[in-house]
């Protein structure tokens, strides 16, 4: 057995998996970054 | 063994079965991390349930609290419910989850979660807290306790040679779902908002379809890896190694184990020791340092935490892949023990700069107390039963989810009614938490490998088989359909 993707997950649908959960994280991730350098100022 | 098997028979639900999520030859199982982010991400947010807590105190009152209002300290009761009936849940469940394959788990997870919202939504709309303490509270903490373990024992199986960072993938995910929540719940409800309701019971059934999307997506492209199976390039180790077994413990043989209670009151101690801050950081920080902490800087810090508590699951739990799940928690006792020690001198010399920094890698080691467990537990006790047996020491967190918030608040409420200046109230409760680490210091010492007498037998193996095969078998001819 093994982990390429011959006949079997296609990167596309690599990239679409974690790009759906990757984006919403990054967003939040952001948002709580832009929240936080309110302690510097 | 026999629940599976008539699932696995077909039927309505059959598609949930495990037989059908065992992964075809070329599968990625870079695939899977997404899948269990889909569950994590959803519900983390748990963490942002706070949001909600103000405007659902003035759902009569609109702009202020009228007298028939909840108040605060009854939706407090919330959280506390959902966080328990986490630990019951993933310990009672664990055993069906780990036998009946992720998919179904969650799947389950997914009607439990969302659920829970819209019986929420309900219970705002009527005005009854009772409906929400049934719905968020045990619905939802069902779904949370279901959804939490069975991802991680997915990523367990799928990644034998990097279990730490596996499961430190799908943990941070917890830890990183109420970044997503808070924002997304305070935008909602500003939407829903009008002059006549403050929008609660909208935003609930929105978050509550979105969670069901996103966490059957999770469940659909999630896959088990097929029997015999290895990462290419991996050879699993013949022999085991001092603290690594390559036998597995049976769910319920693990309990009569000392490292399962010594893994548990390490897990309960440094939860406690976190969580006891996390939930006081913002009053903590301010009163420690008057004039020099605004509460608007204040909810930065707060933020902060809350990335390395996110950060530190990943980088935790990835680390102890390299030096061992033992000396991890090693790290954590002796360097949680010095900072907490440390924390009351950053107060006395007035240095925010260096009581920020202690708290971030408290705080971080607090998430990758949580992270790392999965792995230290499948070093003990092997991949077979991980999942049922992490389910079953969760219940240390359940624990620790009261201890630490009352520690924290009772101390220091202690000493402020005592005379004790309130940039000094907070010392006690330092020095307190840093002997809790001592003790986890020493729990951790005594763990050494599971003795061979609780290691499951081929024969037991075979007896299991056997069992499956036998439902399987029956369950086949009540359906008519093959097994």
């Amino acid at each position: 057995m093994t982990t390429s993707n011959q006949n079997g997950t296609a990167v596309w649908q690599l990239i679409l998996a974690w790009g759906f959960v990757g984006i919403p994280l990054a967003w939040g991730v952001a948002q709580t970054i832009a929240n936080s350098l309110k302690l510097f100022q | 063994m026999g629940a599976t098997a008539q699932t696995d028979s077909g039927g309505p639900f059959g598609f949930l079965a495990r037989s059908h999520t065992i992964a075809k030859p070329g599968f990625s199982r870079w695939m899977v991390p997404p899948a269990a982010l889909c569950v994590h991400l959803c519900i983390g947010q748990a963490y942002a349930f706070s949001v909600f807590n103000l405007p659902m105190t003035k759902l009569i009152g609109i702009s202020q609290s009228a007298p028939n209002d909840w108040n605060l300290p009854e939706l407090g009761w919330i959280f506390s419910i959902a966080i328990f009936f986490l630990g019951m849940s993933a310990a009672v469940f664990g055993r069906w989850v780990e036998e009946g394959g992720p998919r179904r788990a969650m799947f389950t997870a997914a009607l439990c979660w969302s659920g829970g919202f819209i019986l929420s939504a309900i219970g705002v709309y009527a005005h009854a807290l009772w409906l929400i303490y049934i719905g968020y509270g045990v619905l939802g903490g069902c779904g949370l306790g279901i959804g939490y373990i069975s991802p991680v024992s997915t990523l367990i199986k799928w990644f034998p040679d990097r279990p730490g960072m596996a499961t430190g993938m799908a943990i941070m995910g917890f830890g990183g779902g109420a970044f997503i929540a808070s924002p997304l719940s305070v935008w909602l409800m500003s939407r829903f908002s009008t002059a006549t309701h403050v929008g609660v019971a909208e935003t609930f059934i929105v978050l509550g379809v979105i969670y069901f999307i996103f966490m059957m997506v999770g469940s659909i492209i999630v896959r088990v890896p097929a029997p015999g199976w290895k990462p290419e390039g991996y050879t699993p180790p013949v022999q085991a190694s001092k603290l690594i077994t390559t036998s597995d413990v049976f769910v319920y043989d693990s309990l009569k184990t000392p490292q399962f209670w010594l893994i548990w009151w390490i897990l309960c101690l440094n939860v406690t020791a976190g969580i006891g801050v996390l939930g006081q950081a913002s009053a903590m920080s301010q009163e420690m340092f008057p004039g020099k902490v605004s509460p608007v800087a204040a909810a930065g810090f707060v933020g902060l935490m809350s990335l390395f508590n996110m950060g530190g699951r990943f980088f935790w739990a990835s680390t102890s892949d390299y030096i061992g799940r033992k000396n991890t928690y090693f790290v954590f006792m002796v360097l949680g023990f010095l900072l907490y020690v440390a924390v009351p001198s950053t107060g006395a010399i007035g240095s925010v700069e260096a009581f920020v920094l202690c708290f971030l890698v408290i705080i971080s080691m607090y998430g990758g107390g949580f992270a790392t467990v999965p792995a230290y537990l499948k070093d003990m006790f092997g991949t077979r039963y991980v999942g049922a047996i992490h389910g079953l020491l969760l219940t240390a967190w359940s624990m620790a989810g009261i201890f630490g918030p009352v520690l924290v608040n009772y101390i220091r409420e202690y000493n402020v009614t005592h005379g004790v200046p309130k940039a000094q109230a907070y010392n006690v409760t330092m020095y307190i938490m840093a002997g809790l680490l001592v003790i986890g210091f020493l729990c951790n010492l005594f763990i050494e490998a599971v003795h061979h007498r609780f290691h499951m037998q081929p024969e037991s193996d075979g007896a299991l088989a056997t069992a499956a095969e036998a439902g399987a078998a029956m369950a086949a001819r009540l359906t008519g359909k093959p097994a």
